[in-house]
């Protein structure tokens, strides 16, 4: 296909400086040796050796990381469990569940917040049970929002599968369990693996339905959200460039990876033609 | 077979370092059934492309109607492509798939209304224009693409492998169909297949093509009755290829023995390819053969036998309604026209051996051809 | 690899904690705070409805904003070799993993009356710029004019737009892109072939295959912009209160009214069903909903 001019190429680089410019900022202003984030005052790493002294960002980070990890294995499994329970369906009970387990993805934040937090209460008093919003129910929340990512990034894997491959393992003498993760689990592991890193971002990314469900306990962009109020310590922008850095090193290195095997076999199949 | 259309005139295609087309010279006349045969990476559709507009060859000329068109774009060709996996619009329904062209030529809707149903009447789907793509089949969204480029009445239709996705039977009664319609509306068809049957029984030219060089441009009878080197002997239909001497004009020598021939023009004693076509071989009792083998192998085949013999270590195929049992000791007896005479190739020796017979050869070979052709 | 019993675990889960939690908003919306059955929730919302106006026309013009920023980017990116797609797709979706509410925080830098802009503004001399012109047009006109120091951007419904145009513009780009970088090629070369040139090819083929990926985008990025309460927060100053802000305030704090907030959630839901389905319904939307 055609390549873009002159003017396309500009336009896309203004959309990028649109979308990176407070990144940088705020990444520029983690050095700055003062509080302010309008005016530079002179390079420092201060808040981040004030960052690891700051027990409320990192007691944050500690919930933060464990909520997501959990909540987004515990979905992975469920969710994949689910998608092969939907997949098995007929056409119309699976239309169904599809449909609801769409709602918490189409929803808005706030709603789906909102309602657990409802039911969280509601379900405390009328059960008379002694609990309240904190760590459980957040993690509880997390798992319900995460599962439909999970489930709509295994299904179409599932659909990807030949039918008879199962079979074909029991077949040749292979208990069930054995076939599924010997045959079926490796043909679908691509869709569980990006379900999985699907649900840990969404969950580490979350803040509306976290600040409606985790009542005491609070994620970092819960303590984000008060400092805004207040003012933002340059501890959070420093912690924030630490995190950035390391996920762009990450995607850079797969991404990489990911050209260097597409140029590979470009090249091969250029050289079996002939 | 008028006048010439379109021209090739010395035509590289080089992708890096990969030469796709190795200097074509082709021309193609109006109103002719042209057809592109070869195996899959041959450049027979990287030809089609560079005449669609679709592709620039790295050197070279392309001509139209004596005009040079090499940086003319697609969209303003006086050609039309049938795609290999159709490419149907399917936002749109028949009828609009059909109109696309003409609507951008800005056909008033009177006519063109009738001219889609005129097109759709033409590939037997007349009344099909409101319903989906997706609700068609296979053979019928091909001729939904027949006629979403016929209705433009271009100069030039270009089908690429347009019957490849088919099933056998469809295939057939497509091919009759194709060319009945390329008579009808009688303008230029460019075909390309790596099918030699579609190619033989369609076109009125084939340009057989191998590893980006045309190997051979002849009527199909030429082809199939004169194949120029053992590629294409081999490639047409089945030949046994074996190693011979040009005695004198009208005597081939081979196995040591002489035998009399129609070919000439030779100088003597030129080591040549001698084609033996499998139905031109008769069984005879073994005193009369003018050779004898043992029968290797026999397969029944509904009209003929396959027959394959041992002649002292090169077997050959002999397709024949007479039965001989695996082990017999035979005679064969060809006539003088049953040779053909090649001059020595670069594909000398590959071909025409049937030691690695098999009895699903057709088959086989079309279905190894299947996995997709250059882009 | 069939086995239903598999799915029912979730399904008991998503009737806990999906089914049952609406189903709450709706009884909380039609009861009072004595628990007996009241409208009056609806009745009081009366004084909301400024809100409700204000809260749509902002979403509108940022899921507008979105389209005319998101869709020639997406066009454009297609265009380009698979390395740098690849590449560019990675950077639409990296800011993501940076906390939004720092970001948008970080706006609040730049888009300050002392912030980073305006002091790049006066570095450039475009405030003076400005100033010349509007001085000399007042001069023309005969009216006063008072020469400004900078441009006042943050506390205003435009920053509140911007905030929520730059939060939610992946989501437009990403569904447009996938399903545009999808259609297949010989489509194009079959349209060029019947005569279609480059601005008909678009016309005729590539926008009407992409609609399915903008009303996915639509989707995506109307429905958060219409219920955020942060954004409104940070760059609005508080000044333009939307559905988010106010439905937060109906579950926290000393304004807690639960059955005020599940009566304005519920309201605003059905609002945006009725609008998503009218768009799908003239977008030809057949085809499957893009998500991610």
């Amino acid at each position: 296909m055609r390549q873009n001019g002159f003017l396309s190429r500009i336009f896309i680089a203004l959309v990028y400086l649109f979308l990176y410019a407070p990144i940088f900022v705020l990444i520029a202003f983690s050095f700055n040796s003062t509080k302010s984030r309008t005016v530079w005052s002179g390079f420092s790493l201060q808040w981040y050796r004030d960052l690891l002294r700051n027990a409320e960002i990192m007691d944050a980070l500690q919930t933060t990381l464990l909520v997501s990890v959990l909540a987004a294995v515990i979905a992975t499994i469920a969710g994949t469990a689910a998608a092969i329970g939907f997949f098995s369906m007929k056409r119309r009970p699976r239309g169904i569940c599809l449909a609801i387990n769409n709602i918490p993805m189409t929803n808005a934040d706030i709603i789906t917040g909102v309602s657990l937090m409802l039911l969280f209460v509601f379900a405390g008093r009328v059960l008379n049970l002694n609990f309240r919003l904190g760590f459980g129910t957040l993690l509880l929340a997390h798992i319900t929002f995460d599962i439909p990512y999970v489930i709509l990034s295994v299904l179409p894997k599932l659909r990807q599968l030949d039918p008879n491959i199962y079979e074909a393992a029991q077949d040749l003498g292979a208990t069930g369990l054995y076939a599924f993760h010997r045959v079926v689990f490796p043909e679908i592991a691509p869709g569980v693996i990006n379900g999985l890193m699907i649900a840990f971002t969404m969950s580490i990314d979350d803040f509306v339905i976290s600040y409606f469900t985790a009542g005491q306990t609070s994620t970092l962009a819960m303590v984000i959200y008060s400092m805004t109020r207040r003012k933002v310590s340059p501890e959070i922008n420093a912690l924030s460039t630490l995190m950035f850095l390391v996920v762009l090193s990450l995607l850079l290195i797969i991404n990489l990876r990911q050209i260097q095997q597409e140029r590979a076999v470009a090249k091969k199949l250029a050289h079996a033609k002939h | 077979m008028s006048k010439e259309l379109i021209r090739l005139s010395d035509c590289v295609m080089k992708f890096d370092d990969d030469l796709i087309l190795d200097h074509i010279n082709l021309y193609i006349n109006d109103k002719e059934f042209l057809t592109l045969l070869g195996p899959s990476g041959c450049g027979k559709t990287t030809t089609l492309r560079i005449i669609g507009g679709f592709q620039k060859p790295t050197s070279g000329d392309v001509f139209f109607d004596g005009v040079r068109i090499n940086d003319l774009p697609p969209h303003k060709r006086k050609v039309n492509t049938v795609f290999q996996k159709y490419a149907l619009f399917t936002h749109m329904n028949i009828f609009e798939n059909v109109a696309f062209g003409l609507r951008i030529a800005k056909i008033p809707p009177k006519e063109l209304t009738v001219r889609v149903e005129e097109a759709l009447t033409l590939v037997n789907l007349g009344g099909y224009g409101k319903r989906t793509v997706d609700s068609l089949s296979g053979g019928q969204q091909q001729r939904v693409a027949i006629a979403r480029a016929i209705v433009n009445r271009p100069q030039v239709l270009l089908l690429d492998e347009p019957l490849g996705a088919l099933d056998l039977k469809l295939r057939k009664d497509m091919q009759i169909e194709l060319k009945k319609i390329q008579q009808q509306v009688g303008i230029t068809f460019v075909y390309v297949t790596h099918d030699q049957e579609e190619a033989l029984s369609m076109s009125d030219t084939i340009v057989v093509m191998n590893q980006g060089r045309i190997q051979q441009i002849g009527t199909p009878q030429d082809i199939y009755n004169e194949p120029k080197n053992a590629f294409v002997a081999d490639f047409i239909g089945e030949s046994n290829i074996i190693d011979g001497i040009m005695h004198a004009d009208g005597v081939v020598g081979m196995y040591g023995k002489r035998f009399p021939c129609l070919d000439s023009g030779f100088s003597p004693n030129e080591p040549v390819d001698v084609v033996i076509r499998p139905e031109d071989i008769d069984i005879v009792p073994v005193e009369q053969g003018q050779l004898t083998g043992v029968v290797t192998e026999v397969t029944f085949k509904g009209v003929h036998y396959d027959t394959i013999v041992d002649f002292r270590g090169f077997k050959w195929l002999i397709q024949t309604t007479d039965y001989s049992p695996v082990g017999a000791k035979i005679g064969v007896k060809i006539d003088p026209d049953g040779f053909h005479i090649m001059k020595k190739s670069r594909y000398s020796g590959m071909f025409g051996d049937y030691s690695s017979y098999s009895a699903e050869y057709d088959e086989l070979s079309e279905s190894a051809e299947d996995s997709g052709d250059e882009e | 690899m069939k086995n239903k019993l598999l799915g029912i675990p979730y399904i008991i889960w998503m009737a806990i904690f999906v089914v049952a939690p609406l189903i709450l908003v709706v009884i909380f919306a039609f009861t009072g705070r004595n628990g007996g059955f009241t409208l009056e929730n609806f009745s009081t919302m009366n004084q909301y409805v400024g809100v409700f106006g204000d809260s749509f026309l902002l979403a509108l013009v940022a899921t507008m904003a979105c389209i005319f920023i998101g869709y020639p980017l997406a066009y454009f990116l297609s265009r380009e070799n698979a390395a740098l797609k690849g590449m560019a797709m990675m950077l639409i979706m990296l800011p993501m993993w940076m906390n939004f509410l720092l970001r948008t925080y970080s706006w609040m830098s730049l888009l300050e009356d002392t912030g980073l802009l305006n002091r790049l503004f006066q570095a450039i001399h475009l405030i003076d710029l400005v100033n010349v012109i509007g001085s000399s047009m007042a001069g023309l006109l005969n009216q006063p004019y008072e020469p400004i120091e900078f441009f006042h951007m943050i506390n205003t419904p435009g920053a509140v737009i911007l905030g929520m145009v730059y939060n939610f513009l992946p989501f437009m780009v990403l569904p447009i892109f996938s399903v545009i970088d999808k259609i297949d090629h010989r489509v194009i070369e079959a349209a060029q072939d019947l005569g279609a040139d480059s601005t008909v090819v678009f016309r005729r083929i590539i926008f009407p295959l992409s609609l399915p990926g903008v009303l996915s985008g639509v989707t995506m990025v109307f429905i958060p912009s219409v219920s955020t309460f942060v954004i409104s927060g940070l760059l609005g100053g508080g000044k333009t209160m939307l559905l988010g802000d106010l439905i937060q305030m109906q579950f926290s704090g000393n304004t807690y009214n639960p059955n005020l907030g599940s009566a304005i959630s519920l309201v605003m839901m059905v609002i945006v069903l009725v609008c998503i389905s009218i768009m799908n319904r003239f977008g030809s939307g057949g085809e499957e909903a893009v998500v991610l």
